[in-house]
């Protein structure tokens, strides 16, 4: 090959080398910004206030989050759940129901006047910041996103169950249709748009309402301040972002 | 999922919590991975601490160990919602995960010391072999030892010292392969069944424990099957590790209980519990009595009182069974215990094991047979003992 | 070189067959790992807009007031202004996005004012209830109270 070829040659095939990885570093780049330009992930940082002294129990929140959502209609997959606690003394056994997820209401087993306390708690995925389900996820199919929410990546999932485990609130399960793991992602497709989400939109006391807390104007900063307000299992350090307010000490 | 588990549960679960989520494969999974660790420890007791008396076992042991190295992913193949998405976890893998990161560990451990170990030590046989058979059994060990025919003296000396660094190398890959199995679980804050920093190491004395039991087993059948004298300086030095080891992994668990029933913090009432009721048959029967303290009270007898050569073997038998009875169960009782109680800690479910389904008891039973048939064929391909090794 | 490779050549084949399944992984890794990864953390960055692609089944009280504005004014200051619409009505995006395509059925007011109202001892004491069989010997709700003006005279 005389000089002139080959310097051809080499020169072609270093570009060629070249615009290789700048397509490919592009293409990550450019699909990484999968966004809609009206919402601007990095302004939010999400989380709910459940206020106890407000649930009825209505059961509206697990209905519509069923049909918002599309989870599966068996008693024991939840996105979220209501619980019903009847307690006596201090609480250190607390005797807790909850047919059906509250699904379709709680049915009156108990009698008024019989001396003790009793109140509904909402249950939904914590939103954790230091949450312990993503950090034992084996390939990044769960994670925080930058916004504060917990979510699902179903097409990477491999279905392990891991996360499920690490859970200390029990709000992950294994949907039996994609055999991969759901749970409660606060309506991203809705908090996304500006709409809230389903269990607040049809909650009909305002016991569940959906927060931004990097909003300096919404009501949460406000209410934290003036409220006595507890996360569940705080001892666990997951940074939950579900404040709850008059939560009694005897609630798991 | 079965409509009747609902009117299993006794109590107050979260409602997710009611469906077992890790079956009997997960039961399986660090079954197998402690029989290869405790094989490995067993092998390396001779190669690296000069322990002559247990050499007749050291192939035997590698070859086991690889055995069930090899079937340790397929019960959680089976388990996982997309098996064939199981690459990403060396693809993509989560660091903070100790999950992933066992991927790592075993891909290392298979590789770099076993397959290697086994590879050094057998080179001289597979290439005796591969210039006296015939057929694709020629070609079959050919390609095993590469295409390379020395087996000169020097060759055979620089194998012998990078085998003996790679076992050097191996006995902390074997610690760690294991160990790494209880740190999966001792890492989960959210399960106080699981959550205890003395796990990896429990976990890791129980595996040694499996091991040497099955190395121990293994060894006196294919004895028996090749017409082969057991060497009893062999087995009774096997049985006394046996012993130190079942000490050792005794106390560490009986240390964790004591821990538990002193502090007797948030959990411990729902756990007490659970252990009376759900788990007794498994935990206090077949573990603690059955599978501990009868093969030590078996093995520290023989320490005390001088039997023949037929009553040691009988009891060196039963012991041995016994032994990986009640590890199985060990095992048992983490994965399955840790998921019966509710983490409201106000209740309790239970684990309805199918037979004929993808995570039932008869998958489990294949898998769980199907080392003893790689083993056969391992044991076929390159024999552990000096008597059958082809002629020069 | 030669006397180098004296008796060793078995363990540079073996290393060099390491060395090529290594490469083979990194190969493996480069062409499969999902386009995207890593980019805001440890995931997959399309993974985001996943989430974001389901249609929203409720459409919020700002939709259904858009047309509805006569229900919107009976609500203004009564004790049901707080309730949501699809609350009660059930999910109706399908219908505030084209109103003929699904026309909602009106809810059976019996059992629907009891899914709140009914007396239960773990509801806040605080909170309306009643017990149907007592209170006004359980006939139909809507003969005393507007559905969307509860502490008014139904609209006649």
């Amino acid at each position: 090959m005389n000089s002139d070829r080959r310097d051809f040659v080499l020169t072609a095939g270093k570009l060629l080398l070249l615009t290789a990885p700048a397509a490919a570093y592009l293409e990550a780049v450019e699909s990484g910004k999968a966004e809609e330009p009206a919402y601007k992930t990095f302004e939010h940082y999400w989380g709910m206030i459940v206020d106890i002294e407000k649930c009825i129990g209505c059961g509206n929140c697990v209905r519509a989050c069923k049909v918002e959502n599309d989870v599966p209609l068996e008693p024991y997959f939840f996105r979220t759940w209501v619980e019903r606690y009847h307690v006596e003394g201090a609480g250190e056994h607390p005797d807790v129901d909850s047919p059906d997820g509250g699904y379709n209401g709680f049915p009156e087993k108990y009698a008024a006047g019989d001396g003790a306390k009793s109140f509904f708690v909402p249950k939904l995925c914590n939103q954790c910041a230091h949450s312990p389900c993503t950090q034992v996820c084996p390939v990044g199919a769960t994670f925080e996103s930058p916004d504060g929410a917990v979510l699902v990546d179903k097409t990477y999932c491999l279905g392990c169950r891991y996360c499920v485990q690490a859970c200390p609130y029990g709000c992950r399960f294994i949907d039996p249709r994609t055999n991969t793991v759901d749970k409660c992602n606060l309506c991203y497709h809705r908090i996304t748009k500006g709409l809230t989400t389903a269990c607040c939109e049809s909650c009909p006391t305002g016991a569940r309402q959906l927060v931004d807390l990097k909003d300096a104007r919404d009501p949460v900063h406000e209410f934290l301040r003036t409220h006595k307000v507890h996360v569940l299992k705080p001892q666990m350090a997951t940074g939950s972002k579900v404040f709850y307010n008059a939560l009694d000490g005897s609630v798991r | 999922m079965e409509e009747g588990i609902l009117h299993a549960i006794q109590g107050y679960m979260y409602p997710n919590e009611v469906e077992l989520q890790w079956s009997i494969l997960i039961v399986l999974y660090p079954f197998t991975t402690g029989l290869v660790a405790g094989a490995f420890i067993l092998a390396s007791l001779e190669r690296v601490f000069n322990v002559a008396a247990v050499k007749p076992t050291y192939r035997l042991a590698l070859l086991s160990a690889l055995a069930f190295l090899l079937v340790s992913p397929l019960p959680l193949q089976l388990h996982l919602g997309h098996p064939e998405r199981s690459i990403e976890m060396y693809l993509t893998p989560h660091t903070s995960s100790a999950m992933a990161m066992f991927g790592f560990i075993y891909l290392w451990y298979l590789m770099a010391v076993l397959v290697l170990e086994i590879w050094l030590d057998y080179r001289k046989d597979m290439v005796l072999m591969a210039r006296s058979e015939t057929g694709w059994k020629k070609t079959l060990y050919r390609i095993l030892t590469l295409g390379v025919d020395n087996i000169s003296e020097e060759s055979l000396r620089i194998d012998d010292k990078l085998g003996r660094f790679i076992t050097i190398v191996g006995i902390p890959s074997a610690l760690l392969l294991h160990g790494y199995v209880g740190f999966i679980f001792g890492s989960v804050k959210a399960n106080p069944w699981w959550s205890t920093p003395v796990m990896p190491i429990v976990f890791l004395f129980s595996a040694i424990v499996s091991g040497i039991a099955l190395v121990l087993l293994m060894y006196m059948l294919v004895c028996f099957l090749k017409g082969i004298p057991i060497d009893m300086p062999c087995v009774d030095t096997i049985a006394r590790y046996l012993m130190y080891a079942f000490l050792v992994d005794f106390s560490l668990e009986m240390l964790d209980l004591i821990h538990r029933i002193y502090e007797a913090d948030e959990s411990f009432k729902s756990l007490d519990f659970m252990v009376h009721t759900r788990l007794y048959t498994s935990q206090i029967l077949v573990q603690i009595v059955f599978g501990t303290i009868i093969p030590i009270a078996m093995l520290a007898f023989i320490q005390l009182v001088k039997l023949s050569d037929a009553a040691r073997k009988g009891i060196y038998t039963l012991a041995g069974f016994l032994t990986l009875m009640g590890i199985f169960a060990m095992r048992w009782n983490v994965v399955i215990g840790g998921q019966l109680f509710s983490k409201s800690f106000l209740g309790y479910t239970t684990y309805k094991m199918a037979f004929a389904t993808k995570e039932g008891l008869l998958p489990a039973i294949l898998l769980m047979i199907l080392p003893f048939v790689i083993l056969w064929g391992l044991v076929k391909l390159l024999p552990p003992f000096d008597e059958e090794k082809a002629a020069v | 070189m030669n006397r180098f490779l004296k008796d060793k050549e078995h363990l540079f084949r073996m290393a060099a067959l390491f060395a090529a399944g290594v490469v083979l992984f990194l190969i493996v890794r480069a062409v499969l790992v999902p386009k995207g990864f890593g980019v805001y953390g440890h995931y997959r960055a399309g993974a985001l807009a996943d989430n974001r692609v389901r249609a929203p089944r409720f459409a919020g009280r700002a939709a259904c007031i858009e047309c509805h504005t006569d229900e919107g004014d009976r609500l203004k200051g009564g004790k049901h202004a707080g309730v949501g619409c699809e609350a009660c009505h059930g999910a109706l995006a399908k219908h505030a996005a084209d109103p003929s395509s699904l026309k909602p059925t009106k809810p059976d007011s019996k059992t629907l004012c009891q899914t709140c109202h009914l007396m239960n001892v773990a509801k806040p004491a605080k909170f309306p209830q009643i017990d149907p069989k007592s209170h006004m010997d359980g006939g139909p709700c809507l003969t005393c109270h507007d559905q969307h003006a509860p502490d008014k005279e139904p609209k006649k």
